[in-house]
């Protein structure tokens, strides 16, 4: 195969402001909402990164994820573990599943959680006022928040969080972690959850998986490789990218001071800044390749024609930054949330833990900035260490310390 | 009977659930939030299965004559 210089390589290296869609990502904003880009493999893809034409890609249902798993195409990364999930349908087919499993995670079932995740915020802070100064802020507070919301959602013991963390950790790898390792992991949490389903059989609960057994059972609404695939999409979407969210939102505030006071004097604001940090911080780490969209017939995409069969990515983290979209898109105000932004992605596929993962991180930014009187990080931002081309911009450590009250 | 499709638009949060599960039936305002593209529709699975999935609830279906609601659960 030829490989035309000329079509620029995805991914792009990883950004110097993690937190920013890149300069090489912005170059390719800036000549065209799609580009052809380069993948890893020397296939090639168009990349999206206009907001409307990306939340096209994601609404229309010419773009299908369902063709993403044809026999014979190749797949790659996190892609790999997603055969026969919820992800790798199109609606209809995608609906019957979704209907169900959706008033799970209802808005008003959502809040109905806000006092047992507040509590949790609670306890991670009581341990963090009671440990050493500086702290590191990502494994003591926002990788076990939403462990430990999981660990509640699927009615397990806390205990079990530190298999839910290096779980997460070998899935959400780059490209060049090997398909063995993914597998394995992934193997090792379908076991686990094959047991625990077997256990909440024999004694249900109030409990996520009990209400999916019973939608199994006694509706038969859900086959059992289903039952056994959900809860592990949930940790796998839940997990890691809820924790770097809290991160990544903590260091951008922390590179807008005047943003962080106002925040700290009004945290009334606090829902309208999550809604503006999730629209202005990119999570994607550098391996990030977002999940494929095939092209079911010839279209046309911010004036680009794009042939049936071929590989669409829509980059939603770009597309929050569209100027045509953002009237001043690369300024961070705690107190303008967007109308709409694609931080969720959008259509069908809308993430399922949406309203969850927005209260967490309400819940989170309130204990945060309410309890730990001037938080703030003690390393500059360019000594912020990231693990190497994960698909989530996974920190190594993010060291904070507070003030004594 | 005849189903009358209704979207608050105060629920709403733009996340294009039912756009994308009951194509050609909702579309988004100049707000961003969701409206029917014709409030009134023959029963149909796929309205039916946009308002069972939409995530804040916001989509509402009753009998166009009577104005009951109608059963979402099947």
């Amino acid at each position: 195969m030829s490989v035309d210089p000329e079509i620029a390589r995805f991914p792009f290296p990883a950004s110097p402001v993690p937190y920013d869609p890149g300069p090489e990502l912005r170059d390719t904003m800036a000549k065209c909402p799609v580009n052809k880009v380069r993948l890893p493999d020397d296939s090639t893809a168009w990349l999206v990164t206009g907001f409307s034409e990306t939340r096209e890609v994601f609404i229309d249902a010419r773009y299908s994820r369902a063709l993403v798993f044809a026999p014979g195409r190749p797949l790659y990364g996190v892609e790999t573990t997603l055969r026969g999930s919820l992800t790798s349908m199109d609606p209809p087919e995608h609906s019957r599943f979704r209907k169900l499993v959706a008033r799970a995670f209802t808005d008003k079932r959502i809040e109905a959680l806000r006092p047992s995740v507040a509590g949790i915020v609670d306890d991670l802070i009581d341990n963090l006022l009671a440990g050493p100064r500086p702290a590191d802020l990502s494994h003591e507070f926002s990788l076990m928040l939403p462990a430990s919301v999981i660990c509640l959602l699927l009615g397990v013991p806390i205990t079990d969080v530190d298999k839910f963390h290096a779980w997460s950790n070998a899935i959400f790898a780059d490209w060049s972690r090997s398909q063995e390792e993914i597998g394995q992991a992934f193997a090792e949490m379908t076991a686990y959850m094959a047991a625990l389903i077997a256990r909440k059989r024999a004694e249900p609960g109030d409990d996520l998986i009990s209400v999916l057994i019973n939608a199994r059972d006694a509706d038969g609404k859900l086959s059992e490789s289903e039952l056994v695939q959900f809860p592990l999409q949930l940790l796998a979407a839940g997990h890691e990218t809820t924790a770097n969210s809290i991160n990544m939102s903590f260091v951008a505030l922390s590179e807008h001071p005047e943003e962080l006071a106002r925040l700290r004097a009004n945290p009334e604001l606090i829902p309208a800044a999550v809604e503006e940090l999730l629209r202005y911080v990119r999570i994607a780490g550098s391996g990030f390749v977002p999940l494929a969209r095939v092209t079911r017939e010839e279209v046309c995409l911010g004036g680009v024609t794009i042939p049936a069969g071929e590989t669409v990515l829509p980059a939603f983290f770009a597309a929050n930054r569209d100027p045509a979209a953002f009237g001043d898109p690369d300024r961070l105000d705690v107190g303008n949330p967007p109308k709409a932004h694609l931080a969720f992605g959008a259509g069908a596929h809308h993430c399922l833990g949406a309203q969850l993962a927005r209260m967490e991180l309400q819940e989170a930014f309130r204990g945060l900035l309410t309890r730990l009187s001037g938080l703030r990080m003690t390393i500059p931002l360019s000594e912020l260490e990231f693990r190497d081309g994960q698909a989530i911009a996974s920190m190594r450590e993010l060291p904070v310390t507070w003030d004594d009250v | 009977m005849n189903w009358r499709i209704t979207v608050d638009a105060g629920l709403c949060i733009s996340s294009g659930v039912c756009l994308g599960t009951a194509p050609g039936r909702f579309r988004f305002d100049e707000d961003e939030h969701s409206s029917p593209v014709s409030e009134l529709t023959e029963p149909d699975d796929q309205v039916r299965d946009a308002a069972l999935s939409c995530p804040v609830e916001a989509i509402t279906l009753t009998d166009a004559a009577t104005g009951e609601p109608v059963p979402l659960d099947e």
